[in-house]
């Protein structure tokens, strides 16, 4: 109100500076609530976090600063070197197959289908399931004799099916299968939110200008979704090369080191072995690949926003 | 059967662009009938499958403890233990830590939805300097893994009196980065138009994030409550590490008890289980039915 009294001629520059000086302000009163809470509960540990990567702590000394020499230990340390390997293949695995499936999930269960509450309630159910639960039922399901996906491997033609979970070559694969029936609920919730910020008139115009299912998919949920799809992935990609606690259940990392995970390391490293130090150390390292990973995916969006 | 139901369902589904064709239709809507049975039983059936696991969990809670892990997995109970049901309420205080999660989990969700709604404003309709330096950071420390600033994290609340507390819970969780980032993303589909307008109708920002934006959002802010409200109720490690007052216990560190030193009594835990997730479907049916267009993005290009 007071903006529109005053004169709009004579002096556009100082109200224009006053008007931006203004919208500063509203603007960090809107992100202040929530990154006061934030900034003093996360990023100060995290920033905690990497300042001990740089000392030599465990739980009966100080910390005592001590340079790079955690990460070198890192460099010769096999254990690290297999967890990053592990972590990026079940990354390279995880990540587009939620993605697919979630998405698929989204599609199918928007449309207007009797009992479509209950169907998505029971897809998202994996995610609720206890822990548990998961593993057993999973390493039965994949056991390698008995199990039934091997019997019906075994059925198709498949004389010597995967040992999975008891296979150190199978073992990173059989975890890919478990997360990704996992969280594709989960992940199927946020499309599903995304799916309904597409106006229904573009379906409309695509349907009169004849285009298919698959063509309307194409040229108008995909699109549509992107912001969605964009988020998705970028928290799938973080929460992928965090995994954790199905790692733990289902295999703790074996047989052998086949199914280490950076995560488990940092756990092993840190409350275990009391070691802060070097788990910080791995922790920064994990930190760094993660952020790699999701910098690049944040160029595409930008790329493909123009 | 799953191959069959695809493979049927595509022929249906690829001579759709033929518009101009009139004796055509009435054969096209049989295939799409059929296209739609298909569907639902492909879905059906796909359902049944993913809830096997859940299905087991189900089936050992009325079973006996010693019969819960056999090989191969009985579907079927040798007995039925239905008094596990009824037995819970009295071997450990499930009604208290089924209230402390409902407790933590509401708090939690309310004020992660309100300040990540709110702070998702300013980051994706207001222009100040900083902004884009600050979400990278947000997003950045979302790639840490909790294990690795745990450590930290516990000496600060340590030194501020709150472990063993339920604050030390709800001020971790409640302000996370998750929320910012979610609704942001949701509001950047929200044509800039609509709120230049209302602008000039001389609402200030905050009426236009509370009359307009909230409004619009429905569908996002049913799945950040959800979500949130979700993995507050499922969270182990939070609890077990900053609840040690067993009044203040959540019902998953509750099922701990369970846990002896050489056994543990998995048919209640799986019934504990089973209990538990019952208020979360509650909600979950409840919330879904936000997933609907809003009147806003239907009749926006007119």
């Amino acid at each position: 109100m007071t903006t529109a009294s005053s004169p709009s001629a004579p002096a556009p520059v100082s109200s224009d500076r006053r008007r931006r000086r203004r919208n500063v302000l509203v603007g960090w009163s809107f992100v202040l609530p929530n990154f006061l809470g934030f900034a003093a509960l996360t990023l100060v540990p995290v920033v905690g976090t990497f300042v001990i990567a740089f000392t030599d702590w465990d739980s009966y000394s100080s910390p005592k600063w001590i340079g790079l020499a955690n990460f070198r230990r890192m460099q010769h340390d096999e254990n690290f070197w297999t967890a990053v390997r592990n972590t990026c293949w079940y990354a390279a695995g995880h990540i587009p197959l939620t993605l697919v499936a979630a998405l698929g999930l989204a599609v199918l269960l928007n449309q207007k289908l009797r009992g479509v509450g209950l169907l998505r309630t029971a897809f998202f159910f994996p995610y609720v399931t206890s822990l548990v639960a998961v593993a057993v039922v999973w390493n039965m399901l994949l056991s390698p004799d008995i199990g039934p996906v091997n019997q019906l491997l075994r059925h198709l033609g498949w004389s010597h099916p995967p040992g999975w979970t008891t296979s150190t070559d199978w073992s990173l694969p059989a975890l890919i299968l478990t997360s990704v029936w996992r969280d594709m609920g989960y992940y199927m919730v946020l499309f599903l939110a995304g799916l309904q910020t597409i106006p229904a008139e573009l379906y409309e115009a695509a349907r009169v200008d004849g285009a298919g299912p698959w063509m309307r998919f194409r040229h108008v949920t995909l699109p549509g979704l992107r912001p969605t799809t964009f988020f998705v992935t970028v928290m799938l990609t973080i929460s992928s090369f965090k995994v954790f606690d199905l790692v733990q259940v289902m295999t703790e990392g074996g047989p052998g080191r086949s199914s280490l995970v950076l995560s488990q390391l940092i756990f092993r490293e840190g409350i275990t072995h009391g070691r802060f130090g070097y788990s910080s150390a791995v922790s920064l390292a994990l930190f760094v690949i993660a952020l790699a990973v999701t910098l690049v995916q944040f160029q595409f969006q930008r790329r493909s926003e123009r | 059967m799953n191959t069959t139901a695809l493979r049927k369902a595509r022929p249906g589904a690829a001579p759709a662009p033929a518009p101009a064709l009139p004796a055509a239709a009435p054969r096209r809507r049989a295939a799409q009938v059929a296209g739609r049975a298909l569907m639902y039983v492909f879905l059906a059936v796909l359902a049944v499958a993913i809830l096997l696991p859940f299905g087991w969990m189900a089936i050992s809670s009325v079973k006996a403890d010693r019969d819960v892990f056999t090989v191969p997995i009985e579907w079927i109970p040798r007995s039925y233990h239905w008094a596990n049901f009824a037995d819970i309420w009295t071997q450990i205080p499930l009604a208290t830590y089924l209230e402390n999660s409902l407790l933590l989990s509401v708090v939690i969700t309310f004020l992660q939805v309100l300040t990540g709604s709110f702070a998702a404003y300013g980051f994706a309709k207001m222009r100040f300097p900083g902004r884009d330096a600050l979400f990278v950071g947000y997003i950045a420390t979302i790639a840490v893994p909790w294990q690795a600033y745990m450590i930290p994290q516990y000496i600060m609340m340590d030194k501020l009196g709150l472990v063993n507390t339920r604050w030390s819970l709800i001020l971790i969780q409640a302000f996370g980065a998750f929320g910012v980032f979610l609704m942001r993303q949701f509001y950047l589909t929200i044509p800039d138009e609509i709120s230049e307008a209302a602008r000039l109708d001389g609402l200030s920002e905050y009426g236009i994030w509370a009359r307009i934006m909230l409004p619009l959002s429905k569908p996002a802010l049913a799945s950040l409550a959800l979500l949130t409200f979700v993995n507050t109720w499922n969270d182990y490690m939070g609890p077990f590490i900053y609840l040690t007052d067993n009044n203040l216990w959540t019902v998953q560190i509750g099922l701990r008890t369970f846990v002896g030193q050489y056994d543990a009594q998995y048919a209640m835990i799986m019934a504990g289980s089973v209990i538990s997730v019952l208020p979360v479907l509650v909600i979950f049916l409840l919330g879904q039915r936000y997933f609907v267009r809003g009147i806003a993005t239907t009749g926006l290009k007119g």
